[in-house]
């Protein structure tokens, strides 16, 4: 870079120095995270082996346990007490294995920054275009970040696909989807398991659809006639106060509706029951759809409102210059005209009440019972995935492997509504463009 | 011609009467619509709020309290060590006994012991441990009180209730009236509250491990989502080809807005916690899978605001020969900023509201430690809610309600956050 | 420019915008006109509707000031005038469509028949019904053919048998020269029709209910010549059995088919004749500079 000055330059010098940075950075700071991402799986691998062989013959979830009470150990959360010899053996092993390791992560991920720092600086010259270079690099880091929404989509069906497919090793896929009796608290005994245990999805599918259901009945009405009523026949000031405070109830959090469910409304619906001599649930199902209608009253409303909006004006001008009524011109024009949209906005709302979790995770039944009264408690979907997920779990167990099997068919559902929802939506705003 | 010969007179104001009837139905129908979910929003809101309000208060007891040596176990010059291992349990007792010695039995001890919170030793031995000159003398001392004997006080449970319906008992109440003739009975705003972590005991139950949990949480989230959803965002907008992969990162962020947040969750356990190991119950893991969730958000509302800066901006700058990457980054972003900060903002504040994907992660652990950092055992405020709405104790429904109003403060303080920009953002 | 007159209620209440008819008002760009009188003949004998004094507001901007007119009986009368001179904004206080608009207020008396349709008792659907519109871009709505002429007479129950119902549209798609062409596809959607073919459906749909005046509001603007020529022909037909008034920009267009024309200016009604006149003698300076092409 000597003689000539900055001026014979092909590029600022700022953006040698940003090439010569990122060729030090990049490559080692993907090094360090791949690093991270196996050096677990490596080391219990190497330490597993070095185990007598009597161990090594345990089940996988014994050895992990094993493992993990040397790991603790290691680490100084276990009290040396609860272990044996080989384990005291094995934890000094791990011990030494993540000392090296943490060393040759330093050496490497070090070298490898010097060496693509040094390669960017021999690369420098006053010919080199550094700028388009690292603006070609910073394309492909922009590229990356909108990439992760594809590799975020991919994660979770691979995720879930992998223990669904375990799942249905033990539990065929017909006896699950077809299957009348859900309660896989049987399945814990080990010698039982998937034997007795029953797997049947209908129960879930059917409670689900009926709290949905529920909810949709609050909700579509309630959100379509708000939206009509403020869109065609407010006033302007009463409307702009009005749609904002109604959607205070879409930024409520769904804990705080699942409490009001669980605490408020399902006891009053119960006693309310009683008074009229009807047995309603403690946890009935209208109690949780109801909450979850009223969560989804502004988002019902938002969309349709916006789908409304959007049919042009030169439709009520045409009706009501004819003289029809303004509900005349609504019913028998703008909702017609806006149907598609409305139901798009509708399957949006079903897909959003089929994957809802915390106010039927509070307020609905744990038991799978196989009824569409909804004043009975039934279980849901997302229920499920919760109650069997949460608290103390063998991981490889069926009762686990279920969750994800619940977690894939509900992705799949909320997807596939999403899907006809927004291709309904788009193809209606195209007919209005 | 003549004048009537407009025929469909007579049939049209014939129906005239039944049309506007129907009008007016179809009119109040829209009404009652919006009414109802006023209701709805005003019954939830009241329900929280009252319900919740009483938790703002604490209630303490004053017992005399002979600090007697003896009594502790300790002399006169005790090191801190000696008292911290003192028994204040005992100390507190006899004194209780001592302000009402016509309790005799074993269950009525039981009974008034249970007057005062378990915590209140560890107050009383924090309060020798920093004025060591106590020892020995005789001090009436504020000790907080007892759950179940606060919401009486509290004037939460009466004697309407039949005694075999209530914990708090009929010599208790007596034992309380008694104490609040005398003056020994006070009630302040609750500290503890905002200051402790989580606790088996309601009157010792606090946000703080909840709050912190949260905030890091959110830092996490915020630190990847919002580099991440700013960069996507300026791909799609500004450098995006039009071609099969493009659209198939559109359609993938669409989708994934509308993926129940469960998923999520399943996500972050099978890949961040089975996978790649990382720890159980950590704000690290919570802030990932949140910041996945959030990312739709930010990159729609982002794109939204860098489409919105007018084209005259980019042309001058590249009319000037900056490359189109200095346009975006040196004039383009600075001028979308404020509508791309509102997007994250209403982005960070469904993150403070989730607790769905966090539960499949484990981060409904029992914390009663703040946590120090993002890999340490933690919870998060909504999901804090969940675990206390489980409890059936009085004394944590009130503690639910006070956190979700919490909760409400801090997501309405965002959105105002975010009204503020966006109105700042329109006037420009 | 001619475009921006229609006015849309929600549009405005968006953007709190005021149509341009009342923003040119404080310009006094031409000539003063501040103090002024018709010329020529306002007034007729035979009149079915009559304007008296009507003044239109938007807001606090008067978009239309102290305009008398009558409109007669089986005449086609022509609305002249620049862009945003009220011409579009009074045919609308015709038949209260003005009303739509939260912001626009209207004083003044319109008769119809002699008749106030201002005052309190008269409701807008009988008026609306006796006084049709059609409207500057096609507007039919996303039904079938069939279904959009029997719009009017299903909402007003002016059919009683689905036979009277179909005589109706065929009758009204007759009058408005369509029947042949659309004969054998009503249940095909209107939105598919030819632009010129929609408005004709248009005329269609307000001529089922058989009102006796037709308000057009510069229906042939977004049409092209030929469909242009049709739809005039058809107003030379349609003015044996309606009264029509007709907003439009072309000089030409209000020449072909009016027999009286009015000239507004800035919101106000400059001068008023019959159309031969106004074109070829107009008696006020401003009407003789736009029938000239000094402005426009």
């Amino acid at each position: 870079m000597a003689g000539g000055g900055l001026g014979s330059l092909n590029s600022l010098p700022k953006h040698y120095g940003y090439m010569a940075a990122l060729w030090a950075g990049l490559p080692a700071f993907f090094l360090f995270l791949a690093w991270l991402a196996l050096e677990g799986h490596y080391i219990q691998s190497m330490v597993v082996g070095s185990l007598p062989a009597e161990i090594q013959a345990m089940s996988d979830d014994e050895i992990g346990l094993y493992y993990n009470q040397l790991v603790g150990y290691a680490q100084g959360s276990v009290d040396r007490s609860m272990l044996n010899e080989d384990q005291i053996a094995a934890a000094n092993n791990y011990q030494q294995l993540v000392a090296k390791g943490q060393a040759m992560k330093f050496l490497l991920v070090g070298s490898l920054a010097v060496l693509g720092g040094m390669l960017a600086t021999i690369r420098v010259s006053p010919e080199l275009r550094a700028r388009n270079h690292v603006e070609n690099i910073f394309k492909w880091i922009l590229f990356s970040c909108s990439f992760i929404a594809v590799l975020t989509t991919l994660g979770i069906v691979l995720s879930v696909l992998f223990e669904a497919i375990r799942f249905f090793q033990v539990i065929t896929i017909s006896d699950f989807l077809l299957g009348l009796q859900w309660s896989p608290q049987m399945a814990i005994r080990a010698d039982q398991v998937g034997a007795s245990g029953s797997f049947g999805f209908v129960p879930l599918l059917v409670g689900t659809l009926l709290i949905s259901f529920v909810a949709m009945f609050i909700a579509v009405p309630i959100g379509l006639m708000s939206a009509i009523y403020l869109s065609e026949y407010a006033s302007r000031r009463f409307r702009a106060i009005t749609k904002p405070v109604l959607e205070i109830l879409a930024g409520v959090p769904t804990v705080v509706y699942g409490f009001f469910a669980a605490l408020t409304v399902a006891p009053f619906i119960r006693d309310l029951g009683e008074s009229l001599g009807l047995t309603v649930a403690s946890e009935s199902a209208l109690a949780a759809g109801l909450v979850m209608g009223i969560m989804i009253i502004p988002f019902v409303m938002s969309l349709s409102d916006d789908i409304i909006s959007a049919v042009p004006d030169s439709m009520r001008e045409a009706s009501l210059g004819m003289g029809a009524t303004m509900n005349e011109t609504i019913r028998k024009v703008l909702m017609p005209a806006a149907l598609p949209g409305i139901v798009g906005g509708i399957l949006l709302a079903v897909s959003r009440a089929i994957g809802e979790t915390m106010i039927v995770v509070m307020a609905a039944g744990l038991s799978a019972k196989l009824t569409v009264n909804p004043l009975e408690a039934v279980t849901t979907i997302t229920v499920q995935i919760v109650t069997l997920l949460v608290g103390d779990q063998e991981f490889d167990s069926p009762k686990t492997l279920a969750a994800f099997a619940l977690g894939l068919v509900l992705f799949f559902v909320t997807l596939s509504l999403n899907v006809i929802a927004l291709y309904v939506v788009r193809k209606y705003r195209e007919q209005y463009d | 011609m003549t004048k009537d010969r407009f025929k469909n007179t007579a049939l049209i104001q014939a129906s005239l009467k039944k049309r506007y009837a129907r009008e007016r139905r179809f009119q109040m129908y829209g009404k009652l619509a919006v009414l109802a979910g006023f209701v709805f929003l005003f019954v939830l809101l009241f329900d929280i709020v009252s319900k919740g309000t009483p938790a703002f208060t604490q209630q303490h007891i004053s017992i005399a309290v002979n600090i007697d040596v003896d009594a502790l176990g300790v002399s006169s010059t005790a090191s801190q060590d000696e008292i911290s291992k003192a028994d204040f349990s005992s100390l507190i007792k006899s004194s209780l006994r001592e302000m009402f010695p016509d309790v005799k039995s074993r269950g009525d001890k039981r009974q008034l012991y249970r007057l005062v919170s378990i915590g209140a030793e560890y107050d009383l031995r924090d309060k020798v441990l920093a004025d060591p000159t106590l020892l020995g003398k005789k001090q009436d001392i504020w000790m907080l009180a007892h759950s179940q004997a606060a919401s009486y006080l509290k004037g939460q449970i009466t004697r309407v209730i039949p005694e075999a319906e209530r914990k708090v008992k009929n010599q208790q109440m007596d034992w309380l009236d008694r104490l609040r003739e005398q003056g020994r009975t006070k009630s302040s705003f609750n500290t503890t509250f905002f200051t402790y972590g989580d606790s088996r005991e309601p009157e010792l139950a606090g946000i703080r491990a909840a709050l912190q949990g949260s905030l890091f949480t959110l830092m996490v989230t915020f630190a990847l989502a919002f580099p991440i959803g700013v960069f996507a965002a300026v791909y799609l907008e500004e450098f995006a080809p039009r071609n099969r992969l493009t659209d198939l990162i559109e359609i993938n962020i669409n989708n994934l807005a509308a993926v129940p947040s469960i998923v999520f969750g399943l996500l972050g356990l099978a890949v961040f916690i089975n996978f790649f190991e990382l720890p159980r119950s950590a704000p690290l893991v919570g802030g990932i899978v949140l910041s996945l969730m959030t990312l739709p958000t930010i990159i729609i509302t982002s794109r939204a605001a860098i489409q919105a800066v007018s084209p005259s901006i980019r042309e001058a700058a590249l009319g000037v020969g900056a490359s189109k990457l200095q346009t975006v980054f040196h004039h383009v972003l600075p001028v979308a900023m404020p509508g791309i900060l509102t997007g994250s903002i209403i982005g960070m504040a469904q993150a403070l509201g989730e607790s769905a994907p966090l539960l499949m992660i484990g981060m409904v652990a029992f914390i009663m430690d703040v946590p120090g950092g993002v890999t340490d055992s933690s919870t998060v405020l909504p999901v804090q809610i969940y675990l206390w709405a489980d409890s059936p104790e009085r004394g944590f429904t009130e503690k639910t309600s006070a956190a979700i109003m919490v909760l409400m403060g801090f997501l309405i303080l965002m959105n105002a956050l975010a009204i503020i920009l966006r109105k700042r953002f329109e006037l420009k | 420019m001619q475009g921006s007159e229609k006015i849309n209620a929600p549009q405005l209440m968006a953007h709190g915008a005021v149509p341009n008819e009342a923003v040119g008002l404080d310009i006094h760009a031409h000539s003063d006109v501040s103090d002024y009188e018709t010329t020529g003949k306002p007034f007729v004998d035979n009149a079915k509707m009559s304007a008296r004094n009507v003044n239109v507001f938007y807001g606090e901007k008067r978009a239309i000031m102290d305009v008398s007119l009558d409109i007669g009986e089986n005449e086609v009368i022509a609305m002249i005038g620049p862009s945003g001179c009220g011409k579009s904004t009074f045919l609308r206080s015709l038949n209260r469509m003005n009303d739509i608009i939260p912001i626009c207020k209207v004083k003044g008396d319109v008769f119809l028949d002699g008749e106030n349709i201002y005052a309190g008792n008269q409701d807008t659907v009988l008026l609306r019904a006796r006084v049709g519109m059609v409207f500057q871009k096609p507007n039919p709505f996303p039904k079938s053919i069939y279904e959009n002429v029997a719009y009017g007479p299903r909402i007003h129950g002016l059919a009683h048998s689905k036979a009277e119902l179909d005589e109706i549209v065929e009758k009204s798609l007759r009058r408005a020269s369509l029947w042949d062409e659309v004969k054998d596809v009503l249940d095909q959607p209107g939105t598919g029709l030819s632009g010129g073919q929609q408005q004709r459906l248009c005329i269609a749909r307000a001529i089922a209910v058989s009102p006796e005046v037709i308000l057009m509001d510069e229906p042939c603007s977004a049409l092209d010549p030929i469909a242009t020529a049709r739809i005039e022909e058809l107003i030379d037909e349609l003015k044996e059995r309606f009264t029509i008034a007709i907003v439009t920009h072309s000089m030409q267009q209000a020449a072909r088919v009016s027999q009286r024309t009015a000239y507004f200016h800035l919101g106000k009604l400059i001068e008023v004749g019959d159309t031969k006149q106004v074109f070829t003698m107009p008696a006020h300076e401003l009407t003789e500079n736009y029938i000239t092409g000094r402005f426009g």
